[in-house]
């Protein structure tokens, strides 16, 4: 069986263009658990993902997906990236978008047959977007595709998660038919890492919380974390005085 | 009259093949055309096909004379570093993608019309045979050109039904296909060496100045009838290998006429009929959806107040 931690993160620093956005980030997230990760904006959130998952090369430090370099471990792997890097005129519809799920485990070469066409379908039942399989993904709302997006994660059966900011811009009936399904995830033993930005739902929703500000502020299970505390270090403290800072020299020069 | 109903039931064995390479060589470029329009990156076919002419030309004075296969390599190889000069013109300044695009075609066929010109000169006008590779010349090609030109064009669509599915997972989202281990860079090579082989193959019959359009057209075309990818390839396919036969026929049939400008002008009828006439997303289907759904509201409307004034009265 696999191991009980998912993802190993061992000091990892990620720069772009020579500037580091991460620094020396070290911590190991639950196997069964949905975690979050939650910072300022430029915390370097999605980038930690990206880089878990090998999309961005690390300058320094490694990461083990239950005990495995990415490269051999991607099929244990499923992803939802954030919504903005989808071509949404494409001639594809809903269907065929969860169907992308499937082409991990197919390979180059081998094309989707049927076990894979049910496991889509499948998919979309459970995000509850089965009467829309044939509409162009470009023609549905934004909570509809995110839905959809869910549920070509969902296709590709997966132990392991990772979704950028799988709540943006969708609305609270959306919001719950998504949650529900990421709890049934985690109670069938799946292990789900987002990107969320709502601090108020994080207690709810999450059972392991990852705090990040370019470094890593805190992380552990959501009850012993998650306090004033470390959400000062992480959104407030030095980082509301520097704009206030920042603020006031404006005003200054300005008037 | 009589040359017409000639070509049109294909008695000459030599027509034959003209209008079927030609067919063959407009279904490589519309299917290939459809990736490279949904990955963004149509106009590189343009830039590929200018900057294949001072190769086509330098192949001419290494191999000494017009030998097809030698200005197909040469082609190829001016295309494939035109593609690399956008990119590290891309990729090292701050010049954009456009701006890199336009350099490159510029420079490069700057350079062909240059040496083209001092071919022609030393070989006296027309003797060298090159001035198919501006406008396009599908007529008076030899049997043995065309059957090189169509095995080169069935070999990238071979390539693109085998691959497809990567295609669409690069073209629709990157980040995913990157995320079930598909190497995007990888991909984006073989995609544009397929723009490349496609726009080669179709160089002598097109000419550089216009194969851009039947890279463009039909997938712009075939996009108003469908919403499925591999429908749409397969009208972009069919729309550019129309285009394709059409040219070659015509130009064929009128001495001195280029078959670049009438393949670009057939193509381009079909577009406007798509794009007025298309059932799915046409311009005319859709005012006639529009307005009767505006009918149908202010007809629901109307019986709502009836219902709700007599239900009051």
């Amino acid at each position: 069986m696999l191991p009980p931690v998912a993802v190993e993160v061992h000091d990892v620093t990620v720069a772009y263009h020579k500037r580091p956005v991460l620094w020396n980030v070290d911590c190991s997230l639950p196997k069964g658990k949905l975690i979050a990760i939650i910072g300022p904006n430029g915390a370097g959130k999605s980038t930690l993902l990206k880089a878990i998952l090998g999309l961005i090369p690390v300058a320094s430090g490694r990461v083990e997906i239950f005990g495995k370099p990415i490269r051999e471990a991607r099929s244990l792997v499923g992803y939802v990236p954030q919504r903005e890097t989808v071509d949404w005129d494409f001639p594809i519809d809903a269907l065929g978008v969860v169907l992308m799920g499937r082409y991990g485990r197919l390979g180059w070469l081998r094309r989707p047959g049927a076990a894979d066409r049910a496991a889509a379908r499948d998919a979309l039942v459970r995000v509850g977007m089965e009467a829309f399989g044939r509409r162009q993904i470009g023609q549905l709302s934004g909570g509809q595709q995110q839905r959809v997006f869910l549920a070509r994660a969902l296709a590709q059966d997966a132990p392991l998660y990772f979704m950028d900011e799988p709540f943006a811009g969708v609305d609270a009936a959306t919001e719950r038919a998504i949650l529900d399904v990421l709890r049934a995830m985690r109670d069938a033993g799946r292990t789900v890492v987002a990107v969320h930005h709502d601090l108020q739902t994080v207690p709810e929703y999450f059972d392991h919380v990852v705090m990040l500000n370019m470094r890593l502020v805190a992380a552990g299970p959501t009850g012993e974390v998650f306090t004033n505390e470390n959400l000062q270090k992480t959104y407030g403290g030095r980082l509301t005085m520097l704009t206030e800072a920042a603020e006031a020299v404006r005003a200054a020069s300005g008037g | 009259m009589d040359a017409v109903l000639r070509l049109i039931t294909l008695q000459d064995f030599n027509t034959r093949v003209v209008l079927g390479g030609a067919t063959v060589l407009g279904v490589a470029c519309g299917v290939v055309g459809v990736l490279a329009m949904l990955r963004r990156r149509a106009l590189m076919g343009d830039a590929i096909a200018h900057a294949a002419l001072p190769g086509v030309c330098l192949a001419f004075l290494i191999a000494g004379g017009r030998f097809l296969p030698a200005l197909l390599v040469g082609a190829m190889a001016f295309g494939l570093l035109a593609i690399l000069a956008v990119t590290v013109v891309r990729r090292t300044t701050r010049v954009k993608e456009d701006a890199a695009i336009a350099l490159t075609l510029s420079v490069f066929f700057g350079l062909g019309i240059a040496l083209l010109t001092s071919i022609q000169r030393r070989a006296g006008s027309d003797h060298a045979g090159l001035d198919g590779f501006i406008f396009g010349k599908a007529a008076g090609m030899v049997t043995q050109d065309l059957m090189v030109l169509a095995g080169v064009s069935v070999v990238v669509l071979a390539v693109v039904a085998v691959f497809l599915k990567e295609f669409a997972s690069l073209c629709f989202d990157s980040a995913f296909a990157a995320s079930i281990g598909r190497s995007v860079t990888l991909l984006d090579v073989l995609l544009m060496a397929l723009v490349c082989l496609a726009t080669v193959a179709a160089l002598p019959a097109v000419g550089a100045v216009l194969v851009v359009a039947l890279l463009t057209i039909p997938p712009a075309s075939a996009r108003f009838w469908t919403d499925r990818l591999s429908t749409m390839l397969v009208v972009s396919g069919a729309v550019g290998g129309a285009a394709g036969a059409v040219g070659a026929g015509v130009s064929s049939l009128v001495p001195k006429l280029s078959a670049g400008p009438v393949i670009t002008l057939s193509a381009t009828a079909i577009f406007v009929v798509s794009m007025i006439f298309a059932p799915l997303h046409g311009v005319v289907p859709r005012l006639v959806r529009q307005r009767r759904n505006r009918q149908m509201v202010a007809e629901q409307s109307r019986r709502v107040a009836a219902e709700l004034s007599g239900g009051s009265g």
